[in-house]
C-alpha cells in the first residue's frame, strides 16, 4: 500500500480517511465481530456523557426515503464507564480514537473534555452541541454563536487534545456559528449532525417515535451536508471531518471536494456492517479513475481552489 | 460469517398476506438456537433499514432455513415479491435464542404464540419434541384463514387453537387456551411469542416460573447491540437508568426480566 489514502489533522494521523460516525458504531466492540477495526482511519465512539444515560423511550428509529429517523437520546454507560472499560478495550487495534462528547450544561463538558483525554487512545474529542434529541443541552450549544464560542472557549481550556466541535444542520446560517467556533480556539469541526424529522404512523395517527421528532440521516441529507461543508470550508481553515449520507467511494471524494479533510460513515453500517472496509478498499480504485493522486494532493487542491 | 447472498430456494403464500421463504448458503452453517432471527436487506434501494424476521426452520442436511412473515409494510411487500433463484442479502442469526438445555423427556412444555409471532416457535417445537419433551401448543390467531402451519404444529404435539372471531378453536385469545392447558397439568417450561398483549398474559401467569420466555419485538437499525435503537426496562431497576437491547441481549427474555 502507498499513502494515497493518508490523511493528517490536528491530533489525528490517519492511514485512511474512513471514521464510523458517532452513535453508529457503539464502542466498536459489536463491528469488532464482523472486521479487524484496525483497518479503519478512527473511530467516533458513542457520545460519552458525565453521568450514565438511559436515552428517550422507544421507538426510537424509524425509516424515511433514503434515509432514517433516530431519537436514541444520548444513551451511554457514562464517563466511568467509558474509561474503565470502553476505551481500554479498543487499546488492542492500532487506532486513534475520536471521543464523542455530550452534556446539559457547560460543566459537564468541562468535566468529561478534561479527563476523557487522559485515555491513552483518544487522540481528539468531537464536541457534540449539535444533538436534536435531548431536552437540555446539546443543540441549545450549537445553535447559537455566543453560547457556542463560550463553551469552546471553555473547554479548550481544559483538553489535552484537538477539539472538534460538530455542527448542527438546523441552522439558518451555519456561518456565525462556524465563525465563533474558529474565535473561540477549536482544532477543527465536524459536520453534519441529524436533521430535524417526523414521521407518523398511519394506523395510530401519531409520531412512529416515541420523542415525536428524531434526527434525519443517510442519503436524504448527503447534498445538504455538501452544500454545508462547502460553505462553511470558504469561511475557515479549520479540518472539516465529513458526514451525512456517505454510502459509496464517490460520496466519499464529493465531500472532500466540497472541502472535507476526512469523513464520517453512520447510517449506512446499519444497511452494511462492512461498509467501512468495502469504502477503504473501493476508495483507490475510484482515485486512480478519477484522476486523484492522492487525498492530501486532493485537499490541497480544493483548499487552493478556494473563492 | 456472519452474512450472505442466500439464495432462494422457494417463496409461497401460505395464507392472505402471509409467506413462507425458504433460503439456502452457508450461513444456515451458524444457525443453531430456536428464536435467533435473520435481519434481511428487502431489494430495494431506498429502504436503508434491515428488517428483523425470525428463523421458523432450520435444515442443517439441506443447507436451508425457513422464514413466515407477514407483509405489513413496503419492505415485506417488497421482499415478497422475489422469487426462486433471486438472491437475498442477509446478516445473522442474531440475538440469543430460546433455551432448551434444560428440558427432560416428558417434562410438560407449553408454547404459547398469536398471529405472526408463531414462526420462532415452530423450530422451537421441533427441538422440544427432539428431547421428547411432551409439547402443548397454543396458538391465537385472528381468524380462521391465517392460520398456517396447522399440520406441522400438529404433528409435534397436542395443538389448541383461538381466533379473535371464533371461526376456530374457541373464541377469544391465547389466554382462554392457557387457563384451560393449566388445568390439565401445570408446565414445567413456557414459551411464548406474540403481541405485547399476549406477552404481558404469559408474564403476569408465570412471573415467578423459572424457565418461562418471553420473545420481544423492537425497531431495529443495527440488530447486533451498537446502536441502542432498540433497548427496554428492567423490571429490578429504581434508578431507571439500566437497560437491556432486545437485537443482541434477546430478543427472548425470562418472564421476571424486562418491563414490556
Ligand atoms: C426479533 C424480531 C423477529 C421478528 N420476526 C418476524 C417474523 O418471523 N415474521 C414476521 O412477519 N415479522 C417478524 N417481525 C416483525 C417484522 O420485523 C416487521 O413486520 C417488519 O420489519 C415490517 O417491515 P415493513 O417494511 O413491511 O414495514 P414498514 O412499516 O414499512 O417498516 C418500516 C420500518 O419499521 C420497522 N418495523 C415495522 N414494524 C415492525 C415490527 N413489528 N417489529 C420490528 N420492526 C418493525 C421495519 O423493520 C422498518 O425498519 C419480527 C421483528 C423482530 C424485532
Ligand atoms: C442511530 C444514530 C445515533 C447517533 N448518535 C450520535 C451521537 O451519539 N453523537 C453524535 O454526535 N452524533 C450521533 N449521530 C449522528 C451521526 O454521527 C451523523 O452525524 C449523522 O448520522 C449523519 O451521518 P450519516 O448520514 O452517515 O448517518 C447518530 C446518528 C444515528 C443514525
Ligand atoms: S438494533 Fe442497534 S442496538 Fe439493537
Amino acid at each position: 500500500m502507498n499513502n494515497q489514502l493518508k490523511v493528517s489533522l490536528p491530533g489525528l494521523e490517519l492511514k485512511n480517511p474512513i471514521i464510523p460516525a458517532s452513535g453508529c458504531f457503539g464502542f466498536g466492540a459489536e463491528y469488532a465481530k464482523y472486521f479487524d477495526l484496525s483497518c479503519l482511519g478512527s473511530i467516533m465512539i458513542k457520545a460519552t456523557t458525565l453521568e450514565p444515560r438511559f436515552g428517550n423511550a422507544t421507538p426510537r428509529v424509524a425509516e424515511t426515503p433514503s434515509g432514517m429517523l433516530n431519537a436514541i437520546g444520548l444513551q451511554n454507560p457514562g464517563l466511568d464507564v467509558v474509561m474503565s472499560e470502553k476505551l481500554p478495550a479498543l487499546e488492542k487495534y492500532d487506532l486513534p480514537i475520536i471521543a464523542n462528547v455530550a452534556g446539559s450544561c457547560e460543566e459537564d463538558y468541562v468535566a468529561v473534555c478534561a479527563k476523557i483525554g487522559d485515555a491513552p487512545n483518544v487522540k481528539a474529542i468531537e464536541l457534540n452541541i449539535s444533538c436534536p434529541n435531548v431536552k437540555h443541552g446539546g443543540i441549545a450549544f450549537g445553535t447559537d454563536p455566543d453560547v457556542a464560542y463560550e463553551l469552546t472557549k471553555a473547554v479548550m481550556k481544559v483538553t489535552k487534545v484537538p477539539i472538534y466541535v460538530k455542527l448542527s444542520p438546523n441552522v439558518t446560517n451555519i456561518v456565525p456559528i462556524a465563525q465563533a467556533i474558529d474565535a473561540g480556539g477549536a482544532d477543527g469541526l465536524t459536520m453534519i449532525n441529524t436533521l430535524l424529522g417526523m414521521r407518523i404512523d398511519l394506523k395510530t395517527r401519531k409520531p412512529i417515535l416515541a420523542n415525536q421528532t428524531g434526527g434525519l440521516s443517510g442519503p436524504a441529507i448527503k447534498p445538504i451536508a455538501i452544500r454545508l461543508i462547502h460553505q462553511v470550508s470558504q469561511i475557515t481553515d479549520l479540518p472539516i471531518i465529513g458526514m451525512g449520507g456517505i454510502y459509496t467511494a464517490d460520496d466519499v471524494l464529493e465531500m472532500f471536494m466540497a472541502g472535507a479533510s476526512a469523513v464520517a460513515v453512520g447510517t449506512a453500517n446499519f444497511t452494511d456492517p462492512y461498509i467501512c472496509p468495502k469504502l477503504i478498499e473501493a476508495l483507490p480504485q475510484r482515485m486512480e479513475e478519477l484522476g486523484i493522486e492522492s487525498l492530501e494532493q486532493l485537499r490541497k487542491e480544493v483548499r487552493e481552489n478556494r473563492r | 460469517m456472519k452474512q450472505e447472498m442466500m439464495t432462494i430456494i422457494s417463496q409461497i403464500k401460505i395464507a392472505p398476506k402471509i409467506f413462507e421463504l425458504i433460503l439456502k448458503g452457508k450461513l444456515v452453517k451458524e444457525m443453531k438456537t430456536p428464536g435467533q432471527f435473520l435481519h434481511i436487506k428487502v431489494p430495494q434501494a431506498d429502504l436503508l433499514l434491515r428488517r428483523p424476521i425470525s428463523l421458523a426452520s432450520i435444515d442443517q442436511k439441506k443447507e436451508t432455513c425457513t422464514v413466515i412473515y407477514r407483509v405489513e409494510g413496503v419492505g415485506t411487500e417488497s421482499l415478497s415479491l422475489l422469487k426462486k433463484n433471486d438472491f437475498l442479502d442477509v446478516m445473522g442469526p442474531l440475538g440469543n435464542g430460546f433455551d432448551t438445555a434444560f428440558v427432560k423427556p416428558n417434562d410438560r412444555v407449553f408454547i404459547i404464540g398469536g398471529g405472526i409471532g408463531v414462526p420462532p416457535l415452530y423450530q422451537l417445537s421441533k427441538e422440544l419434541k427432539q428431547r421428547q419433551a411432551k409439547v402443548v401448543h397454543l396458538l391465537g390467531f385472528a381468524k380462521k384463514e391465517v392460520i398456517f402451519y396447522e399440520e406441522e404444529f400438529r404433528a409435534l404435539g397436542e395443538t389448541y387453537y383461538s381466533t379473535d372471531d371464533g371461526s376456530y378453536g374457541i373464541l377469544g385469545h391465547a389466554g382462554n387456551l392457557l387457563v384451560k392447558a393449566r388445568k390439565v397439568g401445570e408446565p414445567s417450561a413456557v414459551y411464548a411469542c406474540g403481541s405485547n398483549g399476549l406477552l404481558k398474559m404469559v408474564e403476569q401467569n408465570f412471573s415467578t416460573h423459572p424457565h418461562a420466555y418471553l420473545s420481544l419485538e423492537a425497531r431495529m437499525a443495527c440488530g447486533m447491540g451498537a446502536c441502542y435503537a432498540c433497548v427496554c426496562h428492567l423490571q429490578k431497576d429504581e434508578t431507571g437508568t439500566k437497560s437491556k437491547k432486545i437485537c443482541d441481549e434477546g430478543p427472548v427474555f425470562p418472564t421476571g426480566e424486562v418491563i414490556l
